[in-house]
């Protein structure tokens, strides 16, 4: 059958290319860049180059840079370690961030820090004068994502950051889902903290980044035998960052060409879908949006039901809906939104990438505009009728 | 994660759509997840000869609203009602304990529409299903809320065509 991947914002296939640049790390080239020997210097060599090409896509210096397993190691050493090692007892979120970040929060809270949640727009943005208010003498730390993971929408960082760094708190930014499709600055931007990873931008699972300002106080969440500066102990997964590196390089190089082809892919998807299928409407920002998401909700059909039906048809998407979430409830994206939970109970997102094909995007719009009507025949509710 | 009975009932359902004049209808919801079903049937001689359901949920509430159609189908009302969640869970080869409840659901419908049949003919009401049948009365009253502007519309539709 006829198979189609469109959720790159789950994760993305490590790219060729990317993979060619690896595997001399795990085969010949495999020391461990902590030995004094050839081996160890070829690796830490391999280490820095990797390190020298991701601090200057986000216009970083070298020694700003450290890499971690995960998005989610990155985010916690945040709100775990360098939260506490700064002066504050108040951190400010949005609801919209990742659940690695809103757990961290809510771990923070146990430890007797106040956590604002503050509100966002049905689009899912946050407002920078409503980061200005709620921030107070005790706050520490501001966290707000770049893009968010289910509606792509692109929050105002750098108007965020400008916002933190005139009242002097930490701006933390997860820009797990934009980092390699939208340009960041970590200067121009004034963020102090910043998360990405490796998986999402066609490199492999198990390397990850923090960006750690010059002057920031640092706190490690791994202690050990001081790897990264002391900053993130454990032997380094040098093949994986050096695929990491390779596949930062080739985002920044085909940034421009590759994100004007998936736009127009979008674009054209979302407009077909709500021209073509009644009662459909787009989730998130119609324009502040990464250049591969499209989140669309249909009235009278569960997102499950719909996501196991495209599946059955060899196209993989993905839904937030109650019925497949662990825990029986819509997403808090959606919810935070404004979303009625019915109507976050029929929402849909398709995420392209770099290997998606027209033809794919449109065999699976006809494959959904027949899926929705098969499923709406099934529903006691219908369309319009 | 699902059993190759329940995507196979999922992929083709049996027995969906409405039914013209039925002699029972039961419509239930979950307050949990949200999902709606609505079973029709129609009885002869005390006997389910037609079923047919409308659902609004997941892969497991498809499944298990399809697989109770075959259930229920020439069974007495009595042995009808008497459907549980088990059954189903069994026929359809297992569920994830998560999706359980979407059998509930399926179980609860049935039981519905046997009471609705019930009613309207004015014949007695075993205790056990007037027990069930209050218990689901409440839940269903928030289901409505939930979808009241859905309901609205669908019930209007049927006054129409009345």
């Amino acid at each position: 059958m006829e198979r189609s991947y469109l959720d790159y914002a789950a994760t993305t296939p490590v790219d060729p290319r990317v993979l060619e640049a690896m595997l001399p790390y795990l085969r010949e080239q495999f020391g461990n860049p902590a030995s004094m020997h050839s081996f160890g210097r070829d690796a830490a060599q391999a280490l820095e180059q990797a390190r020298e090409t991701v601090a200057k896509a986000i216009n970083a210096d070298v020694n700003e840079i450290v890499f971690t397993g995960s998005a989610t190691e990155s985010n916690n050493t945040v709100f775990k370690t360098i939260a506490l090692a700064n002066k504050g007892k108040h951190v400010i979120i949005s609801p919209i961030e990742h659940d690695c970040v809103l757990n961290s929060a809510r771990w923070l809270k146990g430890q007797g820090y106040e956590v604002t949640t503050l509100p966002v727009d049905r689009f899912g943005l946050v407002k920078p004068q409503d980061v200005a208010a709620a921030i107070r003498h005790d706050t520490v730390l501001v966290s707000v994502m770049h893009a968010n993971n289910e509606m792509g929408t692109i929050e105002p960082i750098g108007e965020i950051g400008a916002v933190c760094r005139k009242a002097g708190v930490l701006f933390h930014t997860d820009a797990a889902q934009s980092f390699g499709k939208v340009p960041i600055d970590v200067r121009k931007m004034n963020i102090d903290l910043l998360t990405a990873s490796s998986h999402k931008m066609y490199g492999p699972r198990g390397a990850a980044l923090l960006f750690v300002r010059k002057g920031v106080k640092f706190a490690p969440l791994l202690h050990g035998g001081g790897h990264e500066g002391g900053k993130r102990s454990s032997t380094v997964n040098v093949a994986a960052i050096v695929g990491f590196g390779k596949a930062v390089g080739l985002c920044m190089d085909e940034m421009e060409a590759e994100g004007k082809r998936e736009r127009q892919l979008r674009d054209w998807m979302i407009s077909q879908i709500l021209e073509r299928i009644p009662k459909s409407y787009l989730n998130g920002h119609p324009e502040k949006r990464l250049p591969n998401n499209v989140n669309v909700r249909f009235d009278f059909v569960e997102g499950e039901a719909v996501l196991m039906r495209l599946d059955a048809e060899g196209i993989a998407a993905s839904t937030a809906s109650a019925c497949s979430s662990p825990k029986l409830e819509p997403s808090h994206v959606l919810l935070a939104c404004g979303l009625r939970h019915e109507e976050a109970h029929g929402s849909l997102r398709f995420s392209i990438g770099r290997f998606t094909k027209e033809e794919e995007v449109k065999r699976a719009v006809a494959v959904l505009e027949k899926v929705i009507k098969e499923l709406r025949d099934i529903s006691p509710f219908k369309e319009g009728r | 994660m699902y059993s190759k009975e329940v995507l196979e009932h999922f992929k083709q359902p049996h027995n969906y759509g409405k039914i013209k004049n039925p002699d029972g209808v039961g419509k239930v919801g979950n307050v949990v997840c949200g999902d709606v079903m609505w079973l029709y049937i129609k009885v002869k001689d005390g006997v389910i000869t037609d079923i047919k359901f409308e659902t609004f949920g997941c892969v497991a509430a498809l499944a298990s609203s399809s697989i109770i159609t075959d259930l229920a189908k020439g069974k007495t009302l009595e042995k009808a009602a008497a459907i549980g969640r088990k059954e189903i869970v069994d026929s359809l080869g297992g569920l994830p304990p998560i999706k359980v409840h979407c059998s509930v659901l399926a179980s609860d419908a049935l039981s519905e529409a046997v009471y609705d049949y019930l009613k309207k003919k004015g014949k007695e009401i075993p205790a056990d299903l007037e027990r069930k049948h209050k218990r689901i009365g409440k839940e269903k009253e928030i289901i409505e809320e939930k979808y009241h502007d859905w309901v609205k519309v669908e019930e209007k539709m049927h006054e129409d065509k009345a």
